[in-house]
């Protein structure tokens, strides 16, 4: 009995063994290896994911190791393809508003204001002051959300347990904002082209501030979890090095740009919503390794929290809803809009015919980008080391494949 | 700008703004030379984005797109070019290494060719795919009912 439950195993063994062969070799890798493999070991190529804990959803990274030192990679992608783009050419622009809460679902409020401010735009319709400050609010808090996210599964997957829950605790307080203002706490279709939907709710602003009051010395308390850690150093420190160079030629954009030592945000370099009007600054590492993107997304939150205490205390009174027509129906032609979302510059580039559904609708997506630069990053790491620059690079899978 | 490459290549070459935003109809044989041109003169050193649009009923039936930004200028500039179906057009991946990933999916999804692109194959949808979804001849229900039913042992993926 056991010879042939050995039999048949090793058969499976043997059969997935080939299959996992011819489709590696499908995918050729024909990188350089300009060093000799460690002690005469041979080349070795293995596979990562799609279905594996540390690749924050269906990604697959086809390795190529001497040992355990990556000599080179390759992403596997297009596991949770949508063809979001193919949907909106058969929606209405209205229709599609709930769509683009799908690709970044970690900050779904910030896919919406990129797609609504580029519909406005095409339509030259401006949003309401007040509309601009609460969408202003709602999106840094959505920051604020997807910074914790990632710090939470970025050190589970270096192997630190703790700051999960402690983020996860804490962004539960935004999540519940986000209930309260439009009833749904991930996927929230908050915005509506021309503004928003919904006024704030009684008490809006006391929850808000309650919220930064209570958030100031839980950042300290993550920091202190991690920042001087000597493992947490050990694993962050010089890996995945990335220079501003490279990461500008790599069109590498939002916090990992920011920590590679280029002083670049959107917000401020062409402010869109109200951000013009608000005191921020803008965090910028030096050595462009994993540590210095932790300690930059760190002080984005504290940045994120200085907005939303400025916004929130001066919210003009007003209509939340700009002169948009019933049937949304922007003239021939078309327009680039881009915001700093949490991962880096989400664009949205539409065509319109002058009908109501887009003719084509572009998605430029921050996560699909910024991934392109993993090879680069990994390059003479070790395979733990590949764990923590997925993390760190932070994608969000449904907004890579869209 | 335009002006001093203007009078260099002639009517190839077309500056035209809509809503504020820049852009450049360029003729099809012009694309590498201006787009380098634009990287290493102009200093638009970061490519936004590469896309494309399919109008089924024109002779040259796409615009293919690129986005630009410069860090120094903090500007942003279109190129536009027209091809034929069938017709390809130079890689710029030599320009902008972050090129790579965004031509294979044009080529994904309309199914242009890039010469000179170092590993030009699908990269959303799988690799034995036929059609591309993104031209308007393509339905929204369409899919390749073959390849699910040969790679995923099922009638139908709808």
């Amino acid at each position: 009995m056991s010879a042939e439950t050995n039999e048949v195993s090793s058969r499976a063994l043997l059969s997935s063994d080939a299959s996992n062969r011819s489709a590696l070799e499908r995918s050729h890798l024909d990188l350089e290896t300009a060093e000799k493999p460690y002690l005469d070991s041979n080349e070795l190529i293995i596979n990562m994911g799609p279905q594996h804990p540390a690749t924050h959803g269906v990604l697959r990274v086809i390795l190529k190791l001497d040992g355990e030192r990556v000599l080179g990679t390759e992403c596997v992608i297009g596991y949770l393809h949508r063809g979001v783009e193919k949907i909106a050419e058969n929606r209405t622009y209205t229709m599609f508003n709930p769509y683009v809460d799908r690709m970044d679902y970690c900050a779904a409020v910030s896919n919406g204001l990129g797609y609504c401010e580029a519909v406005e735009k095409l339509l030259n319709v401006v949003a309401p002051p007040r509309a601009q400050y609460i969408r202003v609010i709602l999106t840094e808090l959505n920051r604020i959300a997807s910074h914790q996210l990632w710090l939470g599964t970025h050190a589970l997957d270096i192997g630190a347990m703790t700051p999960l829950f402690y983020t996860f605790r804490d962004r539960e307080e935004i999540l519940k904002i986000f209930e309260k203002y439009c009833g749904a706490r991930l996927t929230t279709h908050a915005f509506r082209i021309g503004g928003c939907q919904y006024e704030t709710y009684a008490g809006f602003e006391k929850d808000v501030n309650n919220f930064l009051t209570f958030f100031a010395p839980k950042i300290d308390e993550y920091e202190t979890l991690l920042t001087t850690n000597r493992i947490w150093l050990e694993r962050t420190k010089n890996v995945g090095v990335i220079s501003g160079a490279d990461a500008i030629a790599l069109g590498v954009t939002g916090p990992v740009l920011r920590a590679s030592g280029v002083k670049w945000d959107l917000r401020k370099a062409q402010p869109y919503a109200a951000y013009s009007e608000f005191d921020f600054e803008i965090p910028v590492g030096t050595n462009g390794d994993t540590y210095d993107r932790y300690l930059v997304r760190m002080e984005e939150m504290r940045q994120s929290m200085r907005i939303i205490e400025q916004a929130v205390s001066r919210i003009p009174e007003g209509a939340i809803m700009g002169k948009v027509p019933k049937v949304i129906k922007p003239p021939v032609g078309e327009i680039y809009h881009s915001i700093e979302a949490p991962k880096g510059e989400l664009g949205y580039f539409i065509v319109s015919d002058g009908s109501t559904q887009p003719y084509r609708l572009r998605v430029r997506p921050p996560s699909f980008v910024n991934l392109q630069a993993l090879d680069v990053m990994v390059r003479g790491l070790l395979v733990a080391d590949v764990v923590a620059v997925i993390g760190t690079i932070d994608i969000v899978l449904g907004e890579v494949d869209r | 700008m335009v002006e001093k490459y203007r009078s260099q290549y002639g009517s190839g070459l077309d500056p035209l703004t809509y809503l504020g935003q820049n852009y450049l109809a360029v003729d099809r044989s012009l694309i590498p030379d201006i787009l380098r041109l634009l990287r290493e003169e102009e200093q638009f050193d970061y490519c936004v984005d590469i896309t494309a649009a399919h109008y089924p009923k024109r002779e040259k039936q796409f615009d293919v797109i690129w986005i630009l930004y410069s860090f120094p200028r903090n500007e942003r500039v279109r190129v536009k070019t027209q091809i034929a179906d069938g017709a390809s057009i130079a890689s710029s991946v030599s320009i902008w290494p972050t090129a790579n990933w965004l031509e294979r999916e044009v080529y994904d999804m309309f199914g242009i060719q890039f010469d000179g692109h170092p590993d030009l194959k699908r990269i959303l949808l799988p690799d034995g795919w036929k059609g591309h979804p993104l031209r308007k001849d393509y339905g929204i229900l369409q899919q390749d009912k073959e390849w699910v039913q040969i790679n995923l042992g099922i009638e139908s993926g709808q």
